[in-house]
């Protein structure tokens, strides 16, 4: 049987779900898998919904547009539940029984009843995880939010590994022939700016995305043939 | 030509500054046609069916200009109406190179498409593509090629055009297109834009067709989105077309236009023009129907069946809702369900005795589609009516350019095989089955 997840992202615009999902498709790929994507937005702009729809499978892909019913869900911005900032209402609308929805927050987040009740009826599995706090803690700045929810959701679908995820990064920023639009170009400079040079934006990046990975496997929410990404020797003696 | 450095040439910083100096600009001009000037000719037989192929990762509309570089087109006309795809202004990029001999912009789509019409008469080979409400705004010129026996290839990239407006896909204008007499393909991915594409130009031309080939796709799925395109070498092409080959000869100066009618078109009551209506289509007609030869030759059939022998359920499907139906099948087979899958390549001709001969034995044929009025489903109901007792569920069907969820298509094969009621298809569009269950037409309307 093929393993296949269908995943939908919503956040807001600024936050990188479109990179975040440009680079755990090229992941998928890179490990030896098949991967789309489908962006989704209105008018780029800071904090404006935006969504990503991913599909990853070990089997070709043929389906295309827009995922109605996903096995998994990623928020990167509580606003997207609290304020309703997404093209989805409410924000686990078609999640698939059994579904996993990973919820970048400090904690669990208290729900409306009947969102708490939906959620329970289709047996949802809640995974709050703290991507802006580890983003802050490891790289030094909140831009790095979507590397963190890539690694753990790598570690959750099993379907990559962290040396594709490395590359994966490597290709989005030093990679030739990317086009991105207007908006992300113009974010991209602020973040290499943020950064002495590209290489330690790189490594930064790989950093918080492997926490995010190790986060996963820690709290079992990995895939059941996922360990834990150990740090590269040569970073570790860096620091 | 000056040897020395430009100040404002960059040394490399990596290396030795006097190994790694770029080259001087040559002031040699280079021929931007130099490439397609060495293309080389090849028969179709060979092309299509023998010549080594790579793959390439590229978008649909990109695959269709791949198709137009390799098909030694004369004259290819745009219009750049929103909604588009890439595929003519990419087109105007080969006439940059020399790969297409004439090109340029209409004013619209009625003038592009007469103006095709008139390329088209003259002996040329042309290639235009347009998109939802161009489709519609040219297709008083589109409905009068195949009566004036007029080898184009057109592309259609279906958008909304009914309201309220989209820009997505919903492939409704297709059913415009079906009846105009053309040969109507469609395509499901950016391989099918490519091969259709190229093959369109052998078939129309062929003397007992000539006739225009429309290939169609669900836009923005197929032309905005990549996939893997298997393709030719880029140094191979069609021979060129010989009008002389046609169903009628070609207007010049010494040829007056033979398919234009004589009598002025107000004049009623001529029992002469009726009779001159009637040859006209019925040799239009005639020349589809000759078609399927050619077709089944350069294409491979008409359809592709996969897993129908000894399925439960037989899934008919063309364009996106065929790539949406593959899954279908995959998630029936995972829940221990044998589900069939015929895709439909050709609209025009139909592959009627294809259908029958396949779904001669089949229990429940599900018929997903892009759009509202289930233009396939009445087709596929139409082509095996009293060769098969096939209960025909005429959907689920998405509107206004919405992705086809996979599990709408599966809910209708596991409803359909059980008798249990569906809820997103109205029980006037199941064939073949009671449609006196008035509740459960009802049930329907709530549930939209």
């Amino acid at each position: 049987m093929a393993k296949r997840f269908n995943i939908r992202m919503a956040g807001v615009g600024g936050q990188g779900v479109v990179t975040g999902s440009h680079i755990l498709s090229t992941a998928v790929i890179n490990a030896g898998g098949e991967s789309t994507i489908v962006p989704f937005y209105g008018s780029e702009k800071r904090m404006a919904p935006v969504e990503s729809y991913v599909r990853v499978s070990d089997e070709p892909i043929y389906e295309i547009g827009e995922i109605t019913f996903p096995h998994i869900i990623i928020i990167f911005h509580p606003q997207v539940i609290t304020h309703g900032k997404s093209y989805t209402m409410p924000f686990y609308f078609g999640l698939k029984e059994d579904g996993i929805a990973l919820i970048n927050n400090d904690g669990p987040m208290k729900l409306h009843k009947d969102q708490a009740r939906e959620l329970e009826e289709r047996r949802a599995k809640l995974y709050y995880f703290p991507a802006t706090k580890i983003s802050l803690d490891v790289a030094g700045m909140d831009l790095a939010t979507n590397m963190a929810l890539m690694g753990c959701i790598g570690a959750i679908t099993g379907l990559t590994n962290m040396i594709g995820l490395e590359q994966a990064v490597k290709d989005r920023f030093l990679g030739k022939g990317f086009v991105v639009s207007g908006g992300t170009a113009a974010l991209d400079s602020v973040v290499e700016r943020k950064f002495k040079k590209k290489q330690e934006l790189i490594e930064k990046n790989v950093a918080v995305m492997r926490a995010g990975w190790n986060y996963a496997v820690d709290h079992g929410w990995a895939s059941p043939d996922v360990k834990r990404a150990e740090e590269p020797v040569a970073a570790a003696a860096a620091n | 030509m000056s040897e020395t450095l430009d100040p404002k040439q960059k040394t490399g910083t990596q290396a030795d500054p006097a190994t790694s100096v770029s080259a001087p600009k040559a002031q040699v001009k280079q021929d931007p046609h130099a490439a397609a000037k060495q293309q080389k000719i090849v028969t179709p037989e060979y092309l299509f069916l023998e010549a080594p192929r790579t793959k390439e990762f590229i978008t649909g509309s990109e695959a269709a200009k791949e198709a137009i570089r390799r098909s030694n087109v004369d004259l290819a006309i745009a219009y750049p109406i929103t909604p588009q795809s890439e595929t003519m202004q990419l087109v105007g990029v080969l006439y940059g190179e020399g790969y297409v001999k004439e090109y340029y912009r209409g004013e619209e789509e009625v003038g592009v498409m007469a103006a095709i019409a008139g390329g088209s008469r003259a002996g040329v080979r042309c290639y235009t593509a347009t998109a939802g409400p161009g489709t519609l705004r040219g297709l008083e010129g589109i409905a009068s090629w195949p009566g004036h026996r007029l080898p184009v290839v057109a592309m259609f990239t279906c958008r909304v055009v009914n309201a309220p407006l989209a820009i997505q896909p919903d492939n409704i204008e297709v059913s415009y297109l079906l009846n105009c007499g053309m040969i109507v393909f469609h395509a499901e991915n950016q391989q099918d834009m490519f091969d259709f594409t190229l093959a369109g130009f052998t078939i129309s031309e062929k003397n007992d067709v000539t006739l225009p080939v429309g290939v169609c796709c669900d836009g923005f799925f197929v032309t905005h989105a990549r996939g893997y395109v298997r393709m030719q070498d880029r140094s191979l092409k069609l021979p060129p077309r010989e009008p002389w080959r046609g169903a009628v000869p070609v207007l010049d100066a010494e040829n007056p236009p033979a398919r234009l009618s004589r009598d002025a078109p107000v004049q009623k009551s001529n029992f002469m023009a009726y009779n001159i209506h009637a040859v006209w289509q019925q040799e239009v007609w005639a020349a589809v129907e000759r078609s399927r030869k050619y077709i089944n030759q350069y294409l491979g059939g008409l359809l592709t069946a996969e897993n129908v022998d000894g399925a439960e359920a037989i899934i008919v499907a063309s364009g996106s809702a065929a790539a949406q139906s593959r899954e279908a099948v995959r998630l029936c087979s995972e829940k221990g369900i044998k589900v069939g899958l015929i895709k439909v390549r050709s609209l025009r001709p139909f592959p009627t005795q294809e259908l029958r001969q396949l779904c001669g034995k089949a229990k429940l044929i599900v018929v997903p589609e892009f759009n509202y009025v289930g233009w396939l489903a009445k087709e596929v109901a139409t082509a095996i009516y009293g060769f098969s007792n096939a209960k025909i569920i005429g959907g689920p069907r998405v509107y206004g350019g919405q992705s086809m969820p996979v599990e709408l298509i599966v809910d209708e094969v596991e409803s359909g095989l059980t008798g249990k009621k569906s809820t997103n298809v109205a029980i006037s569009q199941v064939m073949g089955a009671s449609t006196a269950d008035h509740e459960a037409m009802g049930h329907f309307m709530r549930s939209i």
